[in-house]
């Protein structure tokens, strides 16, 4: 019997997914193992092995298509000594093997019940409605043509009359113009702020004056995310200054320290960035009540300190996490951080490297930048901005001396974090960074 | 001394300038609209309104004359052409003191004479030969933010067929006719030519069209086209398609013309000559050319929310290009003034606007011919409902007729509809309505019509396209 191969699930809260590239052909064998296709979810591009052999009878969802459920038939496998072709013919989008897991959605005409939220891969005629309970507003011939290109009408901003998706709209959002991040809904209500429509942007620049880049998943994530918490989370921002004199004398002694391998190669290179990774980390654990997460129902009081660290990327950043980084030593940390950097740039993070974590750490330091606000990175409290190192005039019992500071300002999410608390944060870190010898203890 | 500076200033109160003004001064401007010969323009005074009354006498003269039919009694059935034009001009007059009415309640200034735009910003306004109604600002230096031309258009002139007023009319003469002329020419077949021999044939001259072009009715669905010719035919005038009136001779009292089709030359001589030919924009002496607004082949050119090339000064209506229909001017001068105002209105869809012809029968139509669907390689489905199987229509005693849809096969989408017979000019709307919301056939299918309406064959014409008329 042929075997349908599912769209896989990358991560347990991952819904949908994009089909970024087929690396096997119709026809071509298949053995178990063999990575067949990659998968693009929202941050990362995961590459997808087989696990049953045969041969490759039909591609039911092209490469390059958006957003396909989970569990929903991306292709048939033909076993051995089965007929390929009629293997192929089989291939229809039929229902996931979980009895739970969402159907096929019905055809607009049979009245049976609506399917689960982001069903399988056809759509319904019908007006999707939004999460919020309003209706899309859009034309019948908007729906069909929507329909026909795949397109999920909540990601398509409206220019008809009070934001209606008329035919205009579909024909737009076909070469990216206008759509929305999957799952975004348009924005409404008072709580978010009027944005000014793509057409209405895009009027206020020459034709040619520019080049359109249409967004990749990366791109909407982080627009969507971001957007949400500054819009959901009530913000303050505490900012130190620290003395990393001691620190910068520490790590040159340590890195000097290094056992270097047969090429020279030392065994670590400690970053101030470590630092900084460590010192909150044991900061949040002598001072517990700041390493939580706000949910409605109650606060999620971490025991561990998970530590994310933004790592920029073309077009966009990841934030991979150093695990339980109270209790790893500098140089495993520096380390982790140094292989999950490598591997965020080349897209190859798994979804469980970079989703979750109790806080983060942002650091343009690099960049020569004396200070600055971070955006907290949901569902986390809290983000600390940290500042360049550098040289500056302070006075100590009077008496004007150069010391090397870092300014490092920490945000807090007011529901979870009040300012006191987060001063106290804030403190734990300054000592630990000003005092590196605390971390050893 | 009266306040001669203003947000927007509207050259012309025709269809559009007046609408237009009414319009800004609901949007807050404080408005001006010039005119120097009638409130109301050429729609209200020289053409759509007063054919329409011309018309309807000539549709109960017709009714009159058919009394039997209905088992009526209408004996010595007559008319008397000065009444009829005297209610004609009652209906304008009409009308044109509502203009007037509509202006001071808005609060749009109305300033009487000739303007010309001096530069951005500042127009003259020299004394024209008409009288200025009371209440209108004299002549004189007006200045306005936003200057709006909607100067509408004149008859065109054909060299060799001049118009001389009394021999060769345009819609001018032809509207107030001192009797009914024995023998007539009409020249050119498009809506106002053809309203003009329907009148005059309704009321027993002897009607010939002339048309250059291989069909009457230039812009309908060929369908169409043949359908009214037909009942044209039948009713008595004669229609001359790739032909060409060359000559005129004039007499006395008589025309001869000389006429040209398929090579071959004959002459007519009847008793006044009707030239329709088309119309023209008034684009002249208002410093178009000193201010450098860009002007191709008569019309100014504009983009989609009516601005000229010049800053400041915009072009709605008959001068601003084809079609050169009021409804056209009308809508474009709302959506000019709410983009001035920053209302970002969409810009009209030219696909969309719908067209009237109030000949006997009636023709409308909106969208595309079934022939511009198959030119633009469109994958079509077309359903046809002829009058005949519509039991009001048969009802009336109006079973001549079509109605004919065009709907993209793939996508649904209504690109055209057609209608010749009765009422259609007020049928086609539903279409209309229907175009601008995107409905598709099912949408229309799943609509209910009333019974017993001449609708309902716009129902049937859409379930024909997919196969499932009912009444045939």
């Amino acid at each position: 019997m042929p075997t349908n191969i599912l769209m896989p699930a990358l991560s347990p809260t991952m819904e949908k997914g994009n089909l970024a590239k087929w690396l096997k052909k119709e026809g071509d064998k298949v053995k178990s193992g063999d990575v067949i296709a990659e998968i693009e979810t929202d941050k990362a591009t995961m590459e997808y092995e087989a696990v049953d052999e045969g041969t490759l009878a039909k591609i039911v969802v092209p490469e390059g298509t958006q957003d396909v459920a989970v569990n929903a038939v991306i292709a048939v496998l033909a076993g051995e000594g089965e007929d390929v072709k009629a293997a192929a013919s089989s291939a229809k989008p039929t229902s996931p093997k979980a009895a739970e897991a969402p159907k096929p959605a019905p055809k607009a005409e049979t009245p049976k019940a609506a399917p689960p939220q982001s069903a399988a891969p056809t759509k319904t005629e019908a007006p999707t409605p939004r999460s919020d309970g309003n209706r899309i507003f859009s034309s019948p011939l908007a729906r069909r043509l929507a329909k026909e290109a795949g397109l999920d009408l909540q990601r398509v901003s409206g220019s008809g009359p009070h934001g209606r998706v008329i035919a205009r709209d579909i024909e737009q959002a076909k070469s990216g113009k206008g759509l929305r991040a999957p799952g975004a809904a348009p924005p409404t209500g008072p709580s978010i702020a009027a944005s000014m429509s793509d057409q209405q942007v895009r009027a206020l620049y020459e034709d040619g004056s520019y080049d359109f880049v249409p967004h990749d998943g990366m791109r909407r994530t982080i627009a969507q995310r971001l957007t949400a918490s500054v819009q959901t989370i009530p913000h303050f921002y505490e900012t130190v200054d620290c003395d990393i004199g001691r620190l910068m004398a520490a790590r040159e002694e340590i890195n000097a320290a290094a056992p270097k391998d047969k090429d020279g190669k030392p065994a670590y290179k400690l970053s101030v960035n470590d630092f900084v990774i460590k010192a909150l980390a044991l900061a949040l654990q002598r001072v517990p009540d700041a390493n939580v997460s706000w949910t409605e129902a109650g606060m999620l009081k971490h025991k561990h300190s998970d530590v994310s660290v933004a790592v920029a990327l073309p077009g966009g950043l990841i934030t991979p996490i150093i695990r339980n980084a109270e209790s790893k030593s500098l140089s495993a940390i520096s380390n982790e951080m140094r292989d999950l950097a490598a591997r965020a740039r080349a897209h190859k993070l798994k979804p469980n490297e970079y989703q979750g974590g109790t806080t983060s750490v942002s650091n343009l330091g690099m960049y020569g930048i004396k200070d600055f606000t971070a955006v907290i990175n949901p569902p986390q409290s809290t983000i600390l901005a940290v500042g360049t190192g550098e040289e500056r005039a302070v006075v100590r019992n009077g008496q004007l001396t150069v010391a090397t500071i870092m300014s490092v300002t920490l945000s807090c999410d007011h529901r979870a974090v009040d300012g006191a608390l987060g001063a106290e944060l804030v403190s734990a870190f300054k000592a630990l960074i000003e005092n590196p010898v605390m971390m050893v203890v | 001394m009266a306040d001669t500076s203003f947000d927007v200033l509207i050259i012309g109160s025709g269809p559009g300038g007046y609408v237009t003004a009414i319009r800004a001064a609901q949007l807050g401007f404080k408005t001006a609209i010039v005119e120097r010969d009638y409130l109301g323009g050429i729609c209200l005074n020289w053409g759509c309104i007063p054919t329409k009354a011309l018309l309807r006498s000539a549709e109960v003269f017709h009714m009159m004359q058919h009394a039997k039919d209905y088992g009526l009694k209408a004996d010595n059935v007559g008319y008397d052409a000065a009444a009829i034009v005297k209610r004609s001009r009652a209906v304008s007059k009409r009308l044109n003191d509502g203009v007037g009415f509509l202006m001071k309640k808005n609060k749009v200034q109305v300033v009487w004479g000739e303007a010309s735009i001096d530069a951005p910003g500042k127009v003259t306004v020299k004394a024209s030969k008409s009288e200025a109604p009371k209440g209108a600002l004299p002549p004189g230096a007006y200045q306005a933010k936003h200057i709006i031309i909607a100067t509408g258009a004149r008859p065109r002139v054909l060299p060799g067929l001049e118009p001389d007023k009394k021999l060769v009319w345009t819609y001018f003469e032809a509207m107030v006719p001192p009797s009914i002329p024995k023998s007539l020419l009409v020249i050119g077949s498009g809506a106002i030519g053809i309203e003009f021999a329907s009148f005059f044939r309704n009321f027993g001259a002897d009607v010939t069209v002339v048309e250059v072009l291989p069909q009457i009715l230039p812009i309908e669905d060929y369908e169409i086209q043949t359908f009214a010719r037909k009942s044209f035919e039948k009713q008595g005038i004669k229609i001359l398609t790739n032909a060409k009136v060359t000559k005129l001779d004039k007499k006395a009292d008589s025309v001869t013309a000389t006429i040209e089709a398929d090579g071959k030359s004959q002459q007519l001589t009847v008793e006044r000559v009707i030239s329709a030919v088309g119309v023209t924009g008034n684009i002249e002496n208002l410093g178009l050319e000193k201010l450098g607004v860009k002007i191709e082949r008569g019309i100014i050119k504009v983009d989609e929310i009516n601005k000229t090339s010049v800053p400041d000064i915009y072009a709605i209506g008959d001068v601003s290009g084809p079609p050169m229909l009021a409804h056209k001017a009308e809508h474009e001068g709302v959506v000019c003034i709410e983009a001035i105002k920053g209302l970002h209105p969409h810009p009209m869809n030219k696909l969309m606007i719908p067209g009237c012809t109030y000949c006997t029968p009636q023709i409308a139509s909106v969208g595309l011919t079934e022939q511009a669907a198959k030119d633009k390689k469109l994958d079509i489905r077309v359903g046809r409902f002829p009058f005949v199987g519509n039991g009001k229509a048969i009802a009336l005693g109006e079973d001549q007729g079509l109605v004919k849809v065009i709907f993209d096969k793939k996508t649904g989408q209504l690109l055209g509809a057609h209608m010749v017979g009765a009422e259609v000019t007020e049928l086609i709307q539903g279409y209309v309505v229907a175009m601008n919301l995107e409905t598709t056939e099912e949408e229309l299918m799943h609509t209910v019509f009333p019974h017993p309406t001449l609708s309902e064959m716009m129902k049937e014409a859409v379930l024909d396209a997919y196969g499932r008329v009912l009444n045939m």
